[in-house]
């Protein structure tokens, strides 16, 4: 209930974090990507979303001369993905929303056995729809290198990705859950602090052309001042004033509209690879990864060690599970609860920052990336057990190994539906979460 | 900039087919949220199931339109107890990822490639509303007033549509002013004390649900009436617009879904139409016309957060009925 | 309080102990337990609560008296144990069909339905109202005139309770002291056989609690038998007929106030090794807490905060 004077207390607050927005859409357009947006019209998504007009990318896979069959091309961008498949001419064809950039990738594994690309390194193609509504994409195939894989070869190739990306899903749902702990808050725009990482990290490294170091500390600093403003900006003034948890929760819904639309306003509806450098790759046994993924797997776990340590070992850390297990307890003990929250909001955009940044990286970057796996985190944090750091991790790895193994036996554009029946049926069966304890449940 | 069409086009959006289809979406979610206090963030998922069982009932099976309209309440009804069972014992934020989650399941499946042949993949399904057309009592011929002018197919989707909307508001008015709505606000409140009164609080929770998203359901397919079914179109982005507009006009009353979701895409041509007239007049000469589409969403996600916090019982709502538990 | 009192009460058969057969029991329960984690919440080995008669659930704060109320109504579920009430069973009994019996409670922080109006909250506590179910809610006709017979009753209770004038305001703005008011007025609306009151008396306004007391000497008169949980024993003395006292989870004691108040056991459980310090000091501790609710009772609306 607003008194009007309360009313008026936070319109400072709300004025503030408009101001931020602003600044963050001065910081946004300071790099030349406004002007490549601009060029490239992105399909908008209409909520009307009237396509009437139809838009397909296809081709045709052959080896040498024979055309091969049931070979998939997954095509992604703007929050689209779909597999393409081979028909008994090798024809495949996709359709498209709407104009805007695409990828195209070569599922390698569904070649037939004793074929491989040319080009095993280059699998994927940039797609622009513009001006025409067909594109066709080549990706030239012979007999050669990668041979013979058995199951078990794919399965372990798909449990190596899954560790990566679980482990990126870990950086960014350790700070929903951290968010939630403290504050009792689901963070609907949680997934926009990881696109806030990628888009700058790709900012200042590909439109930029900074030093990779550089780069990374300026990123990672701006999404510190990110989760600093999100907190002193709005959520503390929320608190204060003492709106209840569903309105909080609808406000970040209300945020993560603004905060996207910002990035499409700015970024574009397409998708930019980040080109740092690191794109050779490596082979482990039958699994071939690039370097980059492998860095960023050492990256995450150092991370995730480095939180471990700050939440066991240091002050500050044990005094932010306090306030996760009970804040008014731990306010009466003396923990100063407003600057616990204050801190989590930093570390979690920091986080999570960094996970965009490992995440853009791995897939490419676009402005809707963080909230396309958004679920994802939410069904980590949960199948951890809601609040509990070590459960975001655990929930995370689930998630992360079982959609990319999943895709060895179901189609790949259902992946992501598996994780959510899989985080349905755990609700069904065990509420408080695999490590969750029974009395968080209410 | 040329204000007669941009007032006309924001004129003609308040009885469009669309504005219907939010309206009665936002009336399901009045009942799962204003009234009973369910956290239904799956409500595109309604819709989706309604769209998708009434085009494919049509097209597949060739199923006439009133059994297709009931097949598309029925599968809403067993996607709303698929949703409550695992949820309602449980603490209210589970509903809310359950039900985004969920939601989200049934995009990826309609939109998967091994289904194309029935759901027609991330392509959609067009071409059922042939035999809605042909119970079009209105005729060929344009008629109309001002903005209001239509043809007849278009006035028959309308009248449709609206005569839905006027159904559900009374049902919803009846029901909320009966012992039933009685017990669902109670609960809403409190569901230990209502429990204590020796009321059966799940089997209430899941008759809400149920209903509400019969409404989101049928909402589903006034939404496709007009155009083709499109997996796209059934994000999360499609709830959290039906939200706003049900929060605009109030969550726990009987018109303010309606008023809500007419504000919300008359604001929204408006704020369209000036845009692009003022890029257009030069005034804003480093926008695209896509970026202008885009600001809109921007002004769409700032309404919702400023009204949440300082109108949350939306405009037309009573301040003591307030849309929050505070 | 002397030695010579009667080792024996007209409420029960054989001599006053802790676990004591009633004559005439209306709820029984056996080998109740509720463990949280390691810790053991609830150890009821046997109790009998007598019919027609008030009873209060006493003992030190942690004693696991509002667990074990809990656990009777439906509202938790125990690890072991069996109740039945007038001679049926409900171990495992949801809470919903527990109220249906006839076993009606009320909580500790009080569950007013804030933004429902005084007379919505207790037309919601009547039973046997068709026009619950969704169909027959959309024809008038089939609940009307049994709307009007609850209303009468509420309106008959509101008088009562002295909260006819505030009967169309929104139960958020009742203070504290109204919300138990009404929150017992509507636990009544149902014609309960046995009435379980969590805390009454707390965070009511001392010159509420007089008139609160007599509210549940009349739900006796009526007929009705009251179970209540109390930690303030000066409250109990006046107007209970059976005394239970509950520490760590057991049942210590039991037998009439003036009695239970003069055993040892009862004086341990509620000081521990503080021997010296009488009862009377205590209550006045108690007093005093209360007192402090009762100020922060001024602020309607503090305690209804989730």
């Amino acid at each position: 209930m607003s008194a009007p004077g309360s009313a008026r207390s936070a319109a400072r607050p709300i004025g503030l974090l408009v101001g931020f927005l602003l600044a963050l859409a001065a910081l946004l357009s300071l790099a030349p990507i406004g002007a490549l947006a601009a060029e490239a019209p992105a399909p908008t998504p209409s909520p009307t979303g009237d396509f009437t007009t139809t838009f397909t990318v296809g081709g045709v896979i052959r080896s040498g001369d024979e055309p091969l069959e049931g070979v998939e091309v997954l095509v992604e961008g703007d929050g689209f993905s779909e597999v393409g498949t081979t028909g008994p001419d090798g024809r495949w064809s996709v359709s498209l929303p709407g104009r805007g950039e695409y990828t195209a990738t070569l599922q390698v594994e569904t070649l037939p056995e004793g074929i491989a690309p040319r080009d095993p390194d280059n699998v994927t193609r940039q797609v622009n729809i513009g001006t025409t509504n067909t594109v066709n994409v080549l990706f030239p195939t012979g007999e050669g290198r990668v041979s013979t894989t058995t199951i078990w070869d794919t399965v372990f190739t798909r449990l190596v990705y899954g560790l990566n990306f679980g482990l990126l899903l870990a950086l960014a749902a350790i700070g929903i859950t951290l968010i939630f702990g403290t504050t009792g808050v689901n963070n609907f725009a949680h997934g926009e602090m990881l696109t806030f990482g990628a888009i700058f990290f790709y900012v200042f490294t590909t439109a930029l052309g900074w030093n990779v170091a550089l780069a990374l500390i300026a990123t990672l600093a701006l999404s510190a001042a990110f989760g600093w403003g999100q907190d002193a900006g709005l959520f503390r003034p929320l608190r204060r004033k003492g709106v209840g948890l569903v309105q909080v929760l609808i406000v970040t819904i209300g945020l993560s509209i603004v905060v996207r639309y910002l990035f499409l306003f700015f970024f574009g509806g397409g998708t930019e690879n980040v080109n740092i450098g690191l794109s050779s790759t490596v082979s482990l046994g039958p699994v071939t990864i690039t370097l980059a993924s492998l860095i960023s797997m050492g990256v995450s776990v150092a991370m995730l060690l480095l939180v471990a340590f700050f939440l066991t070992r240091t002050r500050i850390g044990k005094a932010t599970r306090a306030v996760s297990d009970n804040a008014s307890l731990a306010a009466a003990s003396g923990i100063n609860v407003d600057r616990v929250i204050r801190i989590v909001w930093v570390m979690a955009a920091t986080l999570t920052g960094l996970a965009g940044i490992l995440y853009g990286l791995y897939r490419g970057v676009t402005w809707d990336m963080g909230f396309a796996i958004l679920l994802l985190m939410f069904a980590a944090v949960t199948l951890g057990g809601l609040g509990s750091a070590f459960g975001a991790l655990v929930g995370s790895l689930i998630i992360g190994i079982l959609t990319e193994l999943s895709t060895v036996w179901i189609p790949p554009d259902l992946r992501y539906a598996v994780a959510l029946i899989v985080l349905i049926l755990v609700l069904l069966l065990r509420p408080q979460g695999v490590l969750g304890r029974r009395e968080r449940i209410g | 900039m040329d204000w007669g069409s941009i007032i006309g086009n924001a004129a003609g959006e308040l009885i469009s087919p669309t504005t219907a289809a939010y309206a009665l979406a936002a009336i399901g979610l009045s009942v799962h949220f204003g009234y009973a206090g369910l956290l239904n963030f799956g409500q595109a998922g309604f819709m989706a199931v309604g769209a998708y069982a009434f085009a494919i009932t049509t097209l597949e099976l060739g199923w006439p339109v009133w059994l297709a309209i009931l097949a598309a309440i029925v599968a809403s009804v067993v996607f709303a107890f698929v949703l409550g069972v695992p949820t309602l014992r449980l603490r209210a934020d589970y509903l809310a990822i359950v039900t985004i989650a969920a939601a989200e399941i049934v995009r990826f499946v309609v939109s998967t490639v091994n289904l194309t042949a029935i759901t027609g993949g991330s392509q959609g399904l067009s071409g059922f509303a042939r035999g809605f057309d042909a119970l079009n009592p209105f005729g060929d011929a344009r008629f109309g007033f001002g903005p209001w002018t239509y043809s007849g197919e278009q006035w028959w989707v309308r009248v449709f549509g609206w005569g839905l909307v006027l159904l559900a508001t009374v049902i919803v008015f009846l029901l909320m002013r009966s012992p039933w709505g009685r017990v669902v606000k109670g609960i809403r409140e409190d569901e230990d004390a209502v429990r204590s009164l020796g009321k059966n609080v799940y089997s209430y929770k899941m008759q809400a649900l149920v209903l509400g998203g019969v409404f989101g359901s049928l909402a589903g397919v006034v939404f496709i009436l007009p155009r083709a079914v499109q997996p796209g179109n059934y994000g999360t982005a499609l709830t959290f617009f039906i939200w706003t507009a049900l929060l605009l006009g109030g969550a726990a009353t009987v018109f303010g879904p309606i008023v809500g979701a007419m504000i919300f895409w008359a604001v929204l041509s408006l704020t369209n139409g000036v845009i692009v007239g003022l890029r257009d007049a030069g005034v804003l000469p480093f926008i695209s016309t896509t970026q202008a589409g885009q600001i809109r969403f921007i002004l769409v996600g700032l309404a919702l957060m400023l009204l949440v916090v300082f109108r949350p019982q939306g405009i037309f709502g009573n301040k003591k009925e307030l849309s929050f538990n505070v | 309080m002397s030695d010579t009192q009667l080792a024996s009460s007209p409420l029960v058969t054989g001599e006053i102990r802790a676990g004591v057969p009633k004559v005439d029991p209306i709820l029984v329960a056996d080998g109740v337990t509720r463990q949280f984690g390691g810790l053991t919440a609830v150890d009821v080995e046997h109790v009998e609560i007598p019919r027609g008669a008030i009873t209060a659930l006493i003992g030190p704060n942690g004693a696991g008296k509002t667990t074990f109320f809990n656990l009777l109504t439906g509202f938790d579920k125990p690890n072991t144990g069996t109740w039945t009430f007038e001679g049926s069973n409900l171990a495992g009994v949801p809470a919903f069909r527990v109220a249906r019996k006839g076993m009606v409670r009320t909580f500790q922080l009080t569950k007013s339905l804030g933004r429902l109006t005084v007379l919505e909250n207790m037309l919601l506590g009547a039973k046997e109202q068709p026009g619950e179910s969704m169909l027959r809610a959309l024809v008038p006709a089939l609940w009307r005139s049994r709307e009007s017979q609850i209303r009468e009753r509420a309106e008959e209770l509101l008088v009562r309770f002295k909260l006819d004038a505030k009967r169309d305001d929104y139960a958020a703005s009742l203070s504290g002291g109204q919300r138990k008011l009404l929150e017992m007025a509507r636990a009544l609306m149902s014609e309960p056989t046995l009435v379980m009151l969590d805390e009454p008396m707390a965070g009511v306004n001392p010159a509420l609690t007089q008139s609160l007391l007599g509210h549940i000497l009349d739900l006796k008169e009526q007929g009705m038998t009251v179970l209540f949980v109390e930690h303030d024993m000066h409250m109990v003395r006046h107007i209970s007929d059976w005394v239970i006292v509950m520490a760590e989870g057991r049942i210590v004691a039991e037998g009439p106030p003036d009695r239970v108040m003069s055993d040892q056991a009862v004086i341990d459980a509620y000081l521990g090794a503080h021997h010296d310090t009488d009862l009377g000091s205590l209550t006045e501790a108690d007093r005093a807490a209360l007192r402090a609710e009762a100020e922060a009772e001024l602020e309607p609306g503090t305690e209804e905060k989730r």
